[in-house]
């Protein structure tokens, strides 16, 4: 079991490649019964386009190591995920690479903190982004826009 | 004794499926509407907004789509592409064509409110699998709602074209609005099996009341109620905006029935 934990953990978003399926709070559960792992996921949004390629990468990884026979990727749509579910260390890798976290609560008219620079003199661009599961907005003092995750 | 609980059970199925279409098709169409965007928008922050938003649409029919599979309806790729336009059960106006953006503005703000009020009722649901995704699919299309809202009192203050054609769509949303409430031929035992708690009549007045108050906060004017008509795309009776969205929408899915997607 421990095994196929810490392969599973190298499995990453395929939209954002610097966190990983774990580090997002999107593992719900995993089970591992004579050679057969079944791991259940929760999708960020329901209509996200990469759920396919998760899949995928989830199987492949994990096929092939000692005791693993068999995968079966599912996608639990009974419990929501909800940006809360982003680990500490996927906050702070999400940050590195240029996008700013969550906010913890629905407050679509306030921008975070500069993504590049930390400056709080920022303004929201638009809710939605290069992924559903992303904002737009702009820095004003080194004018840039940045990107920000959505609180959902 | 058995019989009565099967006939039940029946009652229940059926109704279930008939309002999981209502839903399905409602997200496919007003998706597959919205999509027409991508490139065309007035601005490239709309592009991505309706491809966005439109991408989410999609996804919560595909999710509604899932359940009627799981309900015995077969698979979900032919359930959204190989129906025909009299099996779809989605609401008259979501097949019409976009027009111009104040129409997909005003349609898609009314829209947005009824579906978001819908969506609110499901949380009392007895039917867990959909009351547990509508938990996930609320927290998404909360920020579709805010996005048709802030554009469409965008319009309403501007004056000038903008305004003047704000109140030109709303005219002809008007006369299309009456069976976006219709629960088609299931309402009342929805209600009664406790799969969708409320009434067509008390639906529409929560909407009314919503979108009123922007209405006067905008300055616009509150058309008289629509009187019912036969029309009634809940029951499959559509225009032909239907048929010519699904040619487009179909064609690839067409042109190779046994592709693997």
């Amino acid at each position: 079991m421990q095994r196929v934990i810490s392969a599973l953990a190298e499995v990453k978003d395929p939209e954002m490649p610097m966190v990983s399926l774990a580090e997002l709070g999107m593992i719900y559960d995993v089970d591992h019964q004579q050679g057969h792992v079944t791991v259940k996921l929760l999708p960020t949004f329901v209509g996200c386009p990469a759920l396919q390629l998760m899949r995928t990468q989830v199987e492949s990884r994990l096929v092939g190591i000692e005791g693993v026979a068999s995968v079966d990727v599912q996608f639990v749509m009974d419990e929501s995920w909800t940006t809360d579910r982003i680990t500490e260390e996927g906050r702070k890798k999400i940050l590195e690479f240029g996008i700013a976290p969550p906010s913890a609560e629905f407050a679509p008219h306030k921008a975070p903190s500069c993504s590049y620079c930390g400056s709080t003199n920022t303004e929201v661009v638009s809710m939605f982004g290069p992924s559903a599961c992303r904002a737009i907005y702009y820095c004003k003092t080194c004018n840039q826009p940045f990107e920000g995750m959505k609180f959902v | 004794m058995q019989q009565a609980e099967q006939q039940r059970n029946n009652r229940y199925h059926e109704a279930l499926i008939d309002f999981l279409y209502q839903m399905a098709d409602d997200e496919l169409t007003i998706g597959h509407r919205g999509s027409e965007w991508l490139g065309v928008a007035p601005d490239l922050e709309e592009d991505i907004a309706f491809s966005s938003i439109s991408q989410d649409e999609v996804g919560h029919a595909t999710f509604y789509f899932e359940l009627l599979s799981e309900l015995g309806e077969g698979d979900p790729d032919q359930l959204a592409f190989a129906r025909t336009a009299n099996q779809r059960k989605n609401a008259r106006l979501l097949e019409r064509p976009n027009h111009d953006w104040a129409y997909t503005i005003a349609r898609g703000y009314f829209y947005d409110v009824f579906d978001h009020l819908r969506l609110q009722e499901l949380l009392q649901s007895n039917y867990i699998p959909l009351q547990k995704g509508v938990q996930k699919i609320l927290r998404e299309e909360r920020y579709h709602l805010l996005h048709m809202e802030t554009w469409f009192e965008r319009l309403a203050k501007a004056q000038g074209e903008a305004k003047e054609r704000l109140e030109k769509a709303i005219t002809a949303i008007w006369t299309d609005l009456p069976d976006l409430f219709s629960l088609g031929q299931s309402g009342e035992i929805l209600r009664e099996e406790g799969i969708f708690p409320i009434s067509e009549s008390t639906l529409y007045d929560k909407w009314a009341q919503q979108v009123k108050a922007l209405f006067d906060h905008s300055g616009l004017t509150w058309p008289a109620k629509q009187n019912e008509t036969l029309e009634n795309g809940r029951l499959g009776v559509h225009s032909s905006d239907l048929q010519d969205l699904l040619n487009v929408m179909t064609e690839v899915y067409r042109s190779d029935l046994t592709a693997t997607w």
